[in-house]
């Protein structure tokens, strides 16, 4: 069951899409998702969904790997859908029993929402598949940087989200393992009902604080043996430089996001 | 010759209300190029010891002196802390970043070095270590031993003076303790660098220059390994083991055979059973 969870995890490669600059590929995925929102015809999801199949084929990410990143927002989506189909209302109607009544706008409704929101998990997973969690807040702290201007707490930021990224494997692990642990002693996590089963986690999850706060403890004591002391005269193994692929990606995903535009205000 | 780490009538506690201390009254001298143990139990102040040559410690009463430098001054904690790098006991709790080099080259970015002289740096001592071909892997494809030669690795490229090691293998299995120690052993011998080592296994401390044994929080022996095996029941007096060849040529010597005292491995053993028969 945990080693479902892949958003997050990085898929390490070699291709043209893993070497675009972070801070590209940021910013286009914060377009593709502004394009996610602003289609709204078969041809918009279409056009969409070829763009990221192109990608994820370029970046040799195997499609099942992308794929299981859905499995935990598949809820969710079925949780949207029933609210839209249900909850919204057209003009025509196509079905209905009893209370229920279905109009054709508000099925369509539904399908786009969960539609977006398979775009959305997609997208982003693509990104951090296709880039080094130290890229990507490597990135984002560049972008940030102006903020430091006001003070924002840019470089303190991007570690504690590389830190995370770097713990949510070994934390995973250790999660399992504790399970496992107290499964062995007679713990049962998978009957009852949602409280007795919300009950059944502490055993689960005290212990998993508690070696949390301990790796913590040591890690920080282990990154200032190291000379950590944030973000004072620190460098950079990699520095980003803008490369042709970069700015070919770029004029790339302006014209998908003109072609989106045009898509919206004709279909 | 000038001590490159001087401890001075040191005293450590945790908690300044209370009156158990971790460390106390410890005086000892670390010179340059040695490789020298620090054995003990759990609780006996050893890991202490080390976070206090550092600066990650400040002693509560004494003074302690890394390569010059005042550990309680603040303005050198990192010039200390360049010289004198740290490997702890639990691989995955060091590492930082989720790229091999990456992690190597996070102490080098602390420190400020040109980008094109940490690659340098970190692919040698990647190469120094043996894990070249794991440069691109995230540390969670690794095993216990790689990851802890990727944190020695890590400490070693900051070229420091000085590496403590706090029971760097008390969480490996046996292939990977060997891999580490033998890593360990050759920066002593090939680099010249002073080592540290915490440890609970006898077999280990064995291989040192010179050992400390500490309980309490107080030293209560130094010397050669054979100087400090020989007192054998001194050591389990304090809970500790002696090598098992140690251990053996004891119990024969109590039969009455005439075996010499200082034997500290089995090829010892073997040839001095060997001269008896």
């Amino acid at each position: 069951m945990l080693g479902d969870i892949t958003i997050g995890q990085f898929f390490p490669g070699d291709t043209v899409v893993h070497r675009v600059d972070p801070r590209v590929k940021l910013v286009l995925t914060v377009l593709y998702i502004i394009a996610v929102f602003m289609v709204r015809s078969v041809v918009g999801y279409g056009l969409l969904l070829l763009c990221v199949l192109a990608i994820a084929r370029m970046s040799k990410v195997p499609f099942k790997y992308i794929m299981k990143g859905l499995k935990p927002i598949l809820f969710i989506c079925i949780f949207t859908f029933t609210l839209n189909i249900f909850f919204t209302k057209g003009e025509n109607l196509i079905f209905e029993w009893k209370f229920i009544k279905i109009y054709k706008e508000s099925l369509i409704n539904a399908v786009y929402f969960a539609l977006r929101l398979v775009f959305l998990v997609i997208g982003t997973s693509l990104l951090t598949l296709t880039t080094s969690p130290m890229a990507l807040t490597d990135g984002l702290e560049r972008l940030l940087k102006p903020l430091k201007k006001i003070k924002f707490p840019v470089h303190e930021l991007s570690m504690m989200m590389s830190i995370a990224l770097r713990f949510i494997p070994t934390l995973l692990e250790e999660t399992d393992k504790i399970m496992k642990a107290q499964i062995a002693r007679g713990a049962d996590f998978e009957s009852g009902n949602i409280f007795e089963r919300a009950k059944a986690m502490i055993p689960l999850l005290v212990p998993l604080f508690v070696s949390a706060f301990r790796r913590a403890d040591e890690l920080a004591m282990a990154m200032e043996s190291r000379c950590y002391r944030g973000d004072v005269n620190r460098t950079r193994m990699k520095t980003l430089k803008m490369e042709k692929r970069d700015y070919t990606a770029i004029a790339l995903s302006f014209v998908v996001l003109a072609l989106v535009i045009v898509e919206r205000s004709v279909l | 010759m000038e001590a490159i780490i001087r401890l001075n009538e040191i005293d450590y506690n945790y908690d300044t209300s209370q009156e158990s201390v971790a460390v106390s009254s410890v005086s000892l001298d670390i010179y340059e190029g040695e490789f020298i143990a620090v054995l003990g139990h759990n609780g006996s102040g050893k890991s202490t010891l080390a976070k206090l040559m550092n600066a990650l410690y400040i002693p509560t009463k004494g003074k302690v002196t890394v390569c010059g430098y005042d550990t309680s001054d603040d303005d050198s904690v990192f010039d200390i802390r360049q010289r004198c790098g740290m490997v702890f006991q639990n691989p995955d709790n060091q590492m930082v970043a989720t790229i091999v080099e990456e992690d190597i080259a996070f102490g080098l970015e602390n420190l400020g070095i040109e980008p094109l002289e940490i690659r340098k740096r970190v692919d040698s001592v990647l190469d120094a270590v043996r894990m070249g071909k794991f440069s691109d892997t995230s540390p969670n494809m690794l095993s216990g031993g790689q990851k802890q030669r990727i944190a020695i690795a890590g400490v070693l490229a900051m070229q420091p003076k000085i590496i403590v090691l706090d029971e760097p293998t008390a969480m490996l299995d046996p292939v990977g303790r060997v891999e580490v120690i033998e890593t360990v052993k050759k920066m002593n011998e090939q680099l010249g660098i002073t080592i540290v080592l915490i440890t609970h296994f006898m077999e280990e401390a064995a291989l040192a220059d010179r050992i400390v044994v500490m309980d309490e929080g107080r030293i209560v022996n130094i010397g050669t390994p054979r100087e400090v095996f020989s007192k054998v029941d001194e050591l389990k007096s304090i809970g500790l083991d002696v090598p098992m060849a140690t251990e053996l040529a004891h119990e024969i010597r109590s039969l009455g055979f005439d075996l010499p005292k200082d034997i500290i491995n089995d090829e010892e053993l073997v040839e001095a059973v060997c001269r008896l028969l």
